[in-house]
């Protein structure tokens, strides 16, 4: 039973945290809290199931187009808005509030395509895998093997790589970043890139484990998402990952009839916020955020 | 195309623009003046409509003991949700109060006992027993309405919602002209400047949102009464959003633009309905709901671009940042 929560945790918890870090790595170097990026997430499941649902194409390319997708449509928009509002030098209350407005207009254009009933991808609902004592769905076994495929990969991107460290030396000091003579303009593309690509894994992947979705599910994922960057510490990607897990984690083994009789399963999300709420008590900076200086 | 010179349906449309103001006026407080980002306001709303029904219905509480009850009770969470979260930074603290909204509306879903769960208030009674709680409202409003010689019970609604929302605008008026308001003003320019000018900056903010919270609370009231029936998916976020965008589209910081935003998003979002015609009249009307939804999001996005200090800002005192 709790090794089952266990997995269900992480199964929740990596699509969570692939979602955060797609989040925080444009907090980092823009400062937007992208409220659409639940939307995002929406418009990936939504791509990848235009392919793999009426088409037909096998799962593994439909979600490699839907995160294509996505990663144009968000490299779309930081061209016509988002670009737009930095030469104008906007602040964080305009971009918050101008991605609050994007989200409408984005789920209401998904309600428009897709309607509003619930969709599933093409997988075998009835295979079971079992390890030990552990239960999984075929769904639910092919999102925690490619989530923690993606969660490594995104490790080793920002530790390793050229790019990797750019952003994050982006979200440390954008202005010691310019001075030493990185390319901002290329690195905020790419970070929209990144976070595009991510918001398709996650949507396709969370698609999977809950099985049905619709235009309006991004939105659901988007609180618990908020919830994994600020107890992770806003902007810091590894503490997204780090949040994402333990979030999910939480979530699930709280519902533990062991754990004085476990919480009502519906009370889930709520688990999440008290987990976050109790947190920032402890540490008003997120577990992997800096203390304020000023 | 009737309703659109029908009376009744623009007397509507003001009694939502005035719940609306009510809701929004909390926001400008909070943020327009105060400068905090509290994006969970629709939850006081709910509160407030909440506890009114349940203490009419269960408790068989008198509507006019119960209503301040709900205001009182609104105030009082504004407060619970300020004491631990105030202290934040001003993203952290946008994000703690969408998800207190959101934990809000969960409990109200799944609390069958208390709510009466995902069917509304209409399940708030024994089982089987459709719940009414608005029975003392009614008779109210239909005394104003004789009282004021006018055709339809909007009509009535929009004269009572007006009032109350008219004193709740002077109220805040003069209160913000006062010393007090200037402390706000403060706390908005430089929080660090403020304190070390010895304001008490935790005590202001945790007076804003309880006096933010109450309005909202308020305004949960007039839904309640003015629906006659709600369910826990009427306090969705995009309600607050609703608000924000008011407070925006008036201008910040400005007490009297509010019910200027409130009376302009009314139009719009009821302007909208008509949409019908050629070629638009080929959708169905939930597909023309989306769509009016898309115009909200754009207008939104459009202010926040083109005129960031609404229409009765000040642009030398504040412009969104």
């Amino acid at each position: 039973m709790f090794l089952q929560l266990v997995a269900n945790g992480l199964v929740t918890g990596s699509v969570i945290a692939i979602g955060a870090v797609g989040v925080s790595i444009v907090y980092g170097i823009l400062r937007l809290v992208n409220f659409a990026y639940g939307d995002f997430i929406a418009f990936g499941a939504l791509a990848a199931y235009a392919f793999n649902g009426p088409l037909g194409v096998p799962l593994v390319f439909a979600t490699a187009l839907g995160m294509l997708a996505t990663a144009v449509l968000a490299l779309l928009l930081d061209r016509i808005l988002w670009r737009p509002l930095r030469v104008r030098r906007a602040g964080f209350m305009s971009l918050f509030l101008a991605s609050i407005g994007l989200a409408l207009v984005l789920r209401q254009a998904l309600l428009l395509a897709y309607g509003p009933q619930p969709h599933t991808y093409r997988v075998d609902q009835f295979k079971v895998y079992v390890v030990g004592s552990v239960r999984l769905s075929q769904a639910q076994f092919i999102t925690i093997v490619t989530a923690a495929v993606v969660i490594v990969a995104i490790g080793l991107f920002l530790a390793r790589t050229t790019l990797g460290r750019t952003m994050r030396a982006l979200a440390d000091d954008r202005a010691l970043a310019a001075i030493a003579g990185v390319d901002v303009g290329r690195a905020i593309a790419f970070t929209w890139i990144l976070s595009g690509l991510l918001a398709g894994i996650a949507g396709v992947l969370a698609g999977l484990a809950q099985s049905t979705f619709d235009p309006n599910f991004g939105f659901t994922l988007l609180l618990p998402i908020f919830a994994a960057v600020v107890l992770g510490g806003i902007g810091s990607a590894y503490g997204a990952l780090a949040g994402g897990l333990t979030l999910g984690l939480a979530m699930e083994v709280s519902t533990w009839p062991s754990l004085f009789g476990g919480v009502d399963p519906t009370y889930k999300p709520v688990v999440a916020f008290v987990v976050l709420t109790a947190a920032l008590l402890v540490r008003p900076q997120g577990l992997f955020g800096r203390a304020r200086v000023v | 195309m009737s309703a659109l010179a029908s009376g009744d349906f623009w007397a509507f449309v003001g009694v939502v623009a005035g719940i609306y103001t009510l809701l929004a006026l909390g926001v400008q407080l909070q943020f327009g003046l105060t400068g905090l980002l509290n994006f969970g306001q629709v939850a006081f709303m709910a509160i407030g409509a909440y506890t009114m029904a349940i203490l009419v219905v269960k408790e068989h509480l008198s509507t006019w003991l119960a209503a301040p009850l709900g205001v009182v009770v609104a105030g009082a969470a504004g407060l619970l949700l300020g004491l631990p979260s105030a202290r934040l930074r001003a993203d952290y603290f946008a994000i703690v109060t969408i998800a207190f909204s959101e934990i809000v509306r969960y409990v109200a879903t799944n609390q069958d006992s208390l709510t009466g769960g995902s069917q509304g208030t209409i399940a708030l009674g024994k089982v089987g027993v459709a719940a009414q709680y608005n029975g003392q409202w009614e008779r109210f409003q239909a005394r104003v309405q004789a009282w004021l010689h006018v055709g339809s019970k909007d009509v009535a609604m929009l004269v009572i919602v007006w009032s109350v929302a008219i004193v709740a605008l002077t109220l805040v008026w003069l209160a913000v002209r006062t010393s007090w308001g200037r402390a706000l003003r403060s706390i908005r320019e430089d929080e660090d400047a403020a304190a070390s000018l010895g304001k008490n900056v935790l005590a202001h903010k945790l007076q804003v949102l309880v006096i933010g919270s109450a309005l909202a609370g308020l305004a949960g009231l007039f839904y309640a009464w003015q629906f006659s029936f709600f369910s826990p998916d009427d306090f969705q976020p995009l309600l607050t959003f609703f608000a924000w965008m008011i407070v925006i589209l008036g201008g910040l910081g400005r007490v009297w633009a509010v019910p200027v935003g409130a009376a302009v998003f009314g139009f719009l979002f009821a302007g909208t309905r008509f949409l019908d015609f050629s070629p638009l009249s080929e959708l169905d009307s939930a597909q023309r709901a989306y769509l009016r939804l898309i115009v909200i999001g754009l207008v939104i996005i459009g202010l926040v671009v083109f005129r960031p200090q609404g229409l009765l800002g000040r642009r030398d005192e504040m412009v969104l940042e």
